[in-house]
């Protein structure tokens, strides 16, 4: 039979986490030269660049992106270091979830930062 | 063949006492791109937002944010953090240089492993003298 399924063990998220890894590095890599970017042009940063940074979309977007990217580069290597070093499954499992809980945090408070419209 | 002249079967898994071992140079550049990953997780992402967050928030709330910077334990935290991002960003590289085959072998791995401590150390020393 030619259609059996050979994955006989495994989860499977090996190759799509490298891969995620290195496209929200990439990601990241490109914002980080951006920024620069922007602050030597500017010369610095007073709050009035800073601001009017801020409250153009562009780079709101840019910056969500960025941080998207960011807490999603974390998890792929948290879960690494944690599966690595926290060897009881509760422990490991426990601490996991708050990885998750705190990423799903910061997501919202990301959103907050950037268009709570302070 | 006796039994007794075969060699005696070892326990296993083998657990390394990795603090027993000389580290090679790569090895250590990986756990430093673990360890700079870790801190920039715990303690970069929170301060990060926290100081965007209260940056925005009026002219005032800039120049407060700001202050701590200007501490010395401030200027502390700035650095290791501004360590831990640079490590991270080179070592970062690195890795996707090794992933498109460049600088695979033994002698340029270990070349570009060295490479990425000097760097990370030379670039957080020029954030360093700016600071102060």
């Amino acid at each position: 039979m030619s259609d059996v399924d050979k994955r006989a063990v495994g989860a499977h998220y090996g190759l799509r986490d490298w891969l995620a890894q290195r496209i929200t590095a990439i990601v990241i890599t490109l914002y980080t030269a951006l920024f620069l970017g922007i602050v030597m042009w500017n010369g610095g940063l007073d709050y009035a660049t800073w601001r009017a940074l801020f409250s153009g979309n562009a780079f709101s977007v840019a910056t969500f992106l960025f941080m998207v990217a960011l807490f999603w580069h974390a998890w792929v290597g948290m879960r690494n270091i944690l599966m690595d070093y926290a060897k009881p499954t509760s422990v490991r499992l426990a601490l996991q979830t708050i990885v998750i809980c705190a990423l799903i945090a910061y997501s919202g408070w990301t959103i907050q930062v950037l268009w709570g419209g302070a | 063949m006796a039994a007794a002249d075969r060699p005696i079967v070892k326990p296993r898994p083998v657990y390394l006492n990795l603090f027993a071992i000389r580290q090679p140079l790569p090895a250590i550049s990986s756990i430093l791109h673990r360890i700079s990953g870790a801190l920039l997780f715990v303690v970069g992402i929170p301060l990060l937002l926290w100081f965007v967050q209260r940056s925005l928030a009026s002219p005032e709330a800039f120049a407060s944010a700001i202050g701590p910077l200007t501490t010395p334990l401030g200027k502390v935290v700035l650095l290791a953090l501004a360590w831990s991002y640079l490590y991270h960003l080179f070592a970062g590289l690195r890795h996707l240089a090794l992933d498109l085959h460049i600088g695979i072998k033994l002698a340029p791995a270990r070349t570009s492993a060295a490479l990425v401590i000097v760097l990370s150390v030379v670039v957080t020393l020029i954030v360093a003298v700016r600071l102060w």
